[in-house]
């Protein structure tokens, strides 16, 4: 065993008694650490100061609208998958004061941002997830308008990824091509491979990653160590049950917005938003101005918003999409059609939450194969065609 | 813009205000010590009123006024109502510009037609501004004006100054007459069949209500020009014009970004469902 | 069986009172009977005009939409009410919304065929076009009364 920095695209194990050097290492060099932890019966993600904070031994069951969390024989600490929470709080945060601005009652002082709280390290994250934080980066980090705070946040962040040892019910990553296992896009990855022999399997995927390991003690992998590792991705890549077509989509999606297989498919919806929560892949966000009594600092802020929110295509006086359908097309539209013209991939990362979380029990997957289903078949009609043909005289 | 970023107002103190009808102004700001950002015909700014909020108004001034940037704003809620009644000497923040402008660079040879329906004209003020600069790079210039009533007009005086340069038309119409006004009465789709065009080189601008501009559209195709010889200035809820709110969509579009001028082949698509 | 009801309807319908019987069988020939339900939309704005609508029982909104307001009704049609005349002018695109809002029976007869057979038989087209005419007429008529807000203010 050894103590040294390791280069980037190195492999190594380190054994499950010492995951809390990890995890020291991190805060040594100055980050906070953001891992899973189980809570108020469910998987959600905090700051931990230790290893044994960690979820050890719990997996979880998860069905549209239905979430627990179940014991394991294994003592496997990423037995469980994902959560209510995904990584955005902590690289866009759900509230944050953009600026404060300072008047002396005439002119207004240009504001200037505050820097970012502190440097997290991400400890645990799925390659859903990953694949979710790199379609923000997409969205927030680049161009002429990149968003400075996410981008500081962004740059400052160490990743650890885990790579799934189980599949929910809920999940489709391998649909949406993120996942089970992860290839890039973290600067660890570990793969858990449980029994007397518990340890895991490291990927140094960039040098900051490697450079970490001079700190925690570990070994070379060797062809073993490899050979568990992947007969763990493999079985849990066959363990996917949940699958989602996208083939053909964009066009039929895009052809099919007046139909009425939309209201059909909404009609359990509350526009609660829970979905646009806990996705790992929505952005929207908005603003709101307030000054201290004495009207001598004004503060902007900003904060997570929904598009199911009525207020959030206001003009002129009225909401653009007033219906809850409106509002339900709009969700799936942008999320498995529009991103694709606006970023160049889905928006959808498969991690399944939005159905677990969905308090009325959508099943997105179901979801959507249904409204396809009726586009292409016909069988629900679209609004503006021929009436149904009828003998009664 | 600020290159650093895009989300920062800039202090701007307000210069001189014109009353251009009972509830609709324009504002002309400057910025002592710093120089606020040119911009294109067509693209618009986030105006902050301070401790309020932020409105997207597009840009209705000369586009090579060295150090002033004007705002033609209607007072319809609270942001909009302190704006109007500021007063000289007040201090707005001003960020931007943004979206994309009017097509000028393509229009160049063309005839082109602008259509304009009650505050849509303010958009569309720079560009002529700027073809009336450059006159000798266009062909003719008609503008179609339409507005609710005779009083509800904006930019009256220079209405009737435009009129008097080479080779342009300018035709009002108003939808309630009253009692004393002698010119036309009619929505502005009506001034459209007793123009003389040149179909396959128009340019045809379009800015003013949604239906205004969809039944324009129409009529303008009726009429032989293409598509995507025809743009329309949209509009839909913005918060931070940078595409990264997601309130301004429509469809695959960001109003902020990928707008808010189109060509009417991105938005034909679009316009006509419901709810997008 | 239903070629004959249709015939009656045709027949008894006040819009067609004067037509000749030749020329009711053509029109049966491109007609069917229809339903709507009562909310959704019989035609979409933008979309081609390919029928008009003899209206038999329940009511429909002519309506426009906007994009802060939905749908805005500017006229309601009721039984014995013809429905679309863009079906014979070009670009044969209806210009608003038709949404049923209460449940319609309709006799939707296929105006591209139509056009065809009024572009055989001039006599048909004539026909056709005198009625339409005087219904256009009409419409245009009350518009501009309604336009007019007699109920409002007088002096702007």
């Amino acid at each position: 065993m050894k103590r040294q920095r390791e280069d980037a695209g190195s492999r190594s194990v380190i054994l499950r008694a010492d995951l809390d050097e990890l995890v020291q290492a991190l805060r040594a060099k100055g980050f906070t650490v953001a891992g899973p932890v189980a809570r108020d019966g469910a998987i959600t993600i905090d700051t931990i100061e230790n290893a044994a904070e960690l979820p050890a031994g719990w997996a979880e069951e998860q069905e549209p609208g239905r979430y627990r969390l179940t014991p394991t024989d294994d003592g496997a600490v990423f037995a469980h998958t994902v959560g209510a929470n995904s990584w955005k709080r902590f690289l866009n945060p759900p509230e944050a004061r953009l600026y404060r601005i300072r008047t002396d009652g005439k002119s207004f002082v240009a504001p200037e941002r505050d820097a970012p709280p502190a440097r997290y390290a991400l400890f645990g994250v799925r390659p859903c997830d990953l694949a979710g934080i790199a379609m923000l980066d997409r969205v927030l980090a680049e161009g002429a308008s990149a968003d400075p705070d996410y981008v500081a946040r962004r740059s400052q962040a160490f990743i650890v990824a885990v790579q799934c040892g189980r599949a929910a019910a809920s999940c489709f990553c391998s649909s949406m091509k993120s996942g089970p296992r992860a290839n890039s896009g973290f600067d660890l990855a570990l793969t858990e491979i449980p029994g007397d022999r518990h340890r895991f399997f490291v990927e140094a995927g960039s040098a900051a990653g490697g450079s970490i390991l001079a700190a925690v003690k570990h070994r070379a992998a060797e062809p073993a160590d490899e050979e568990a590792a992947r007969h763990v991705w493999e079985s849990t890549a066959a363990a996917i049950e949940r699958s989602l077509d996208t083939a053909g989509l964009h066009e039929l999606l895009t052809g099919g917005t007046e139909n009425g297989a939309w209201q059909a498919a909404a009609t359990p919806c509350l526009a609660c938003g829970n979905c646009t929560m806990v996705c790992p892949t929505c952005f929207c966000c908005s603003f709101e101005d307030s000054s201290d009594l004495a009207g001598r600092a004004a503060e902007r802020r900003r904060k997570w918003d929904s598009c199911f929110s009525l207020s959030f295509s206001y003009i002129h006086g009225g909401s653009v999409r007033s219906s809850l359908t409106a509002r339900f097309r709009q969700r799936i539209m942008h999320k498995l059609v529009w991103w694709h013209d606006q970023f160049g991939s889905s928006g959808c990362v498969g991690c399944g939450r939005c159905t677990t979380w969905c308090p009325a029990g959508i099943d997105f997957t179901r979801e959507v194969e249904r409204i396809r289903a009726r586009l292409v078949s016909g069988s629900v009609r679209d609004v503006g065609q021929a009436g149904n043909l009828c003998d009664d005289f | 813009m600020t290159a650093a970023d895009p989300m920062a107002p800039i202090p701007a103190q307000v210069r001189k205000l014109d009353r251009e009808n009972q509830d609709t102004f324009t504002l002309h700001v400057a910025a002592p010590g710093a120089t606020l950002p040119p911009f294109q015909p067509g693209q618009f700014d986030m105006l902050y009123v301070y401790a309020t909020g932020e409105l997207p108004i597009s840009v209705s001034g000369d586009p090579e006024a060295p150090f002033s940037l004007s705002y033609t704003v209607r007072s319809v809620g609270k942001a909009t109502n302190k704006l109007v009644t500021s007063s000289i000497g007040d201090w707005i923040g001003v960020r931007g510009p943004f979206g994309v402008g009017w097509p000028l660079e393509k229009a160049k040879g063309s005839d082109v037609l602008l259509i304009a329906g009650g505050i849509g004209l303010a958009p569309l003020r720079p560009a002529l501004y700027h073809m009336f600069r450059y006159r000798p790079e266009y062909g003719r210039i008609i503008l179609a004006y339409g507005a609710r009533s005779p009083g509800d007009m904006i930019y009256r005086h220079e209405l009737a100054r435009w009129k008097k340069e080479p080779r342009t038309q300018v035709l009002s119409t108003v939808d309630y007459g009253g009692l004393h006004w002698r010119g036309n009465v009619g929505v502005v789709t009506t001034l459209l069949t007793r123009l003389r065009l040149d179909p396959p080189h128009t340019i045809a601008l379009i800015c003013g209500p949604e239906i205004m501009m969809r039944f324009a559209a129409v009529e303008l195709e009726k009429r032989g020009i293409a598509r995507e010889r025809i743009y329309v200035s949209m509009e839909r809820n913005m918060k931070c014009a940078v595409g990264h709110c997601g309130h301004c969509q429509f469809g695959p579009y960001f109003v902020c970004r990928d707008g808010p001028v189109f060509p009417y082949t991105q938005i034909e698509p679009w316009i006509n469902r419901h709810e997008i | 069986m239903v070629t004959q009801t249709l015939e009656a309807v045709l027949r008894n319908h006040p819009f067609l009172a004067d037509l000749s019987s030749e020329h009711i069988q053509t029109l049966i020939s491109c007609a069917s009977n229809q339903r709507f339900e009562k909310g959704n939309l019989v035609a979409r704005e933008g979309t081609e005009a390919d029928f008009f609508y003899l209206l038999r029982t329940g009511t429909v909104a002519l309506q426009i939409h906007r994009p802060e307001s939905g749908g805005i009704t500017l006229n309601t049609l009721g039984e014995g009410d013809v429905l679309g005349w863009s079906w014979l002018v070009p670009p044969h695109r209806w210009h608003f919304d038709a949404r049923a809002i209460e449940p319609v029976r309709a006799i939707a007869l296929d105006g591209r065929c139509l056009r065809n057979k009024c572009e055989q038989d001039h006599e048909l087209g004539y026909q056709l076009l005198k009625h339409f005419a005087t219904l256009i007429e009409e419409r245009l008529e009350a518009t501009r009364l309604q336009l007019l807000d007699v109920y409002g203010v007088p002096a702007r």
